[in-house]
């Protein structure tokens, strides 16, 4: 009992904190290709851990009439939700036969503790603009899990019904990725836009906003808080292009070439999001939630009925 | 060098504060911020909220005015935090520096806040991009 108690906390630790380094580095990415996208420079290659050292060694300020406990515990129960869902998806991806009926429904709500633990901090600060990025946010949140979820409906379909992210993956690996059926190459597009709203990239960085909220929900957090949020976006920009290459691209298999194949896949996913986020203008909350329940929706529904009809 | 100190250097996240400037280095704050001049190669990123911010660009000369302002404005930054005067408003009050409504340079106020502030000054009227960009760095590595 023990022993196995002991093996859960290593393989949860090595496994969040490689997560955390592979958001590190492809956060690094992100603003280098935007800069290349933008014909500058761009940041030295240690500057997502100098931000971070940066927020640790700061003060922690908390506004007057804010509901202080939930206002700062808020980051850190949004960092361990991301940590869990980054250690479940990891071990998952280096041995696929290891897992419980259910774990893919746990992945799905652990990543949306994130969101929720921002609106909750968002929301005891007690400003104005930060309650306002709150409240679009979560219309935002409603918005892209419906598309979302029906994708991933329909990728459990495909993989006989099995409510395992291991039986996903093997699927993938006897009978050649979702990714290459029309219904797959739908989820695929579905999944994109709906990752670069979880992700509050540009199209939809609608909470966030920087030019008309000033950071929106994260407005009242500075130093170690603000590092924590920092930490959980970072690390979800790493765990949302894993979860795409799992549901449709087969997942990163551990053997030999395999690695090689699996940062391909990651890094192009990756870069697809980076060049959607720096080539689109920021959308209003009507027409994200219009675009969402409207087209994505019909869309993603649409790859439902074709994976019924066996395409 | 502490942890922080080189945090604080590496990625020093900049707030723009206007106290009645005449607009001209407001200009040539957001000139430095364009994509040409590249500023985040040192790190540097313009931020909305004086929560996030580790230096104040301040331009324009403190008066009884803008006063209030600037010290809650001051007080609601997260320190370690450095503030930057950029152009010769800040410093010398230029022309306006016998009126009555002045209250000082900027360090003699920012010093009445926080005997502990760090400021920085980068004259000119304005001050070129390339001035700030130089004036920043150097600021940066003298700490």
């Amino acid at each position: 009992m023990l022993q196995s108690g002991i093996r859960s906390l290593v393989i949860f630790v090595v496994f969040s904190f490689a997560t955390l380094v592979l958001g590190l580095i492809t956060s690094w990415v992100d603003r280098k290709v935007t800069a290349r996208v933008q014909a500058r420079k761009g940041p030295p290659w240690f500057q997502p851990v100098a931000d971070v050292v940066k927020l640790l060694g700061k003060e922690t300020l908390v506004p007057e009439g804010s509901g202080r406990a939930v206002f700062l515990y808020a980051p850190l129960f949004g960092l361990a939700g991301m940590a869990l869902a980054a250690s479940i998806l990891g071990y998952v991806l280096v041995r696929p036969e290891i897992g419980f009926v259910g774990d893919i429904v746990v992945l799905i709500y652990l990543l949306v503790v994130p969101a929720v633990t921002l609106i909750l901090g968002a929301s005891a600060s007690g400003n104005p603009i930060a309650i306002v990025g709150a409240s679009r946010e979560m219309k935002q949140m409603l918005a892209y899990e419906l598309p979302y979820l029906i994708v991933i409906a329909t990728v459990i379909y495909r993989s006989g019904l099995d409510l395992r992210l291991g039986s996903i993956i093997q699927a993938q690996t006897a009978g050649g990725w979702h990714l290459w059926s029309l219904s797959g190459i739908i989820g695929f597009v579905v999944l994109i836009l709906s990752a670069q709203a979880k992700l509050g990239l540009v199209p939809f960085d609608i909470p966030e906003a920087d030019q008309e909220l000033m950071g929106g929900i994260i407005t009242e957090y500075s130093g170690p808080p603000l590092a924590m949020i920092k930490l959980q976006k970072t690390m979800l920009l790493a765990v949302l292009p894993l979860f795409i290459t799992v549901l449709l691209m087969g997942g990163i298999s551990s053997s030999g070439a395999g690695i090689i194949w699996g940062i391909l896949k990651y890094v192009v996913i990756v870069v697809l999001i980076v060049l959607i986020r720096n080539t689109n203008p920021r959308v209003r909350i009507d027409q994200a939630v219009k675009f969402f329940w409207g087209p994505m929706t019909v869309l993603a529904l649409a790859g439902l009925v074709f994976a019924f009809m066996g395409w | 060098m502490s942890l922080t100190l080189w945090g604080l250097k590496k990625s020093p996240w900049v707030y723009h504060v206007a106290l009645s400037p005449c607009n001209n280095c407001d200009i040539e704050i957001l000139d430095v911020l364009t994509p040409r001049f590249d500023v985040e190669r040192f790190g540097v990123k313009l931020v909305g909220s004086p929560r996030h911010a580790d230096a104040l660009l301040v331009s324009g000369s403190v008066n009884r005015h803008v006063l209030p302002r600037f010290v809650e404005l001051y007080k609601q930054t997260a320190k370690p935090c450095v503030v930057f005067g950029i152009g010769s408003c800040a410093l010398t009050m230029t022309m306006f520096r016998d009126s009555y409504n002045m209250v000082g340079p900027l360090d003699k106020v920012v010093k009445e806040i926080d005997p502990n502030a760090i400021v920085f000054y980068i004259p000119g009227c304005p001050p070129k991009p390339e001035a700030i960009i130089l004036g920043v760095v150097k600021a940066l590595n003298s700490l």
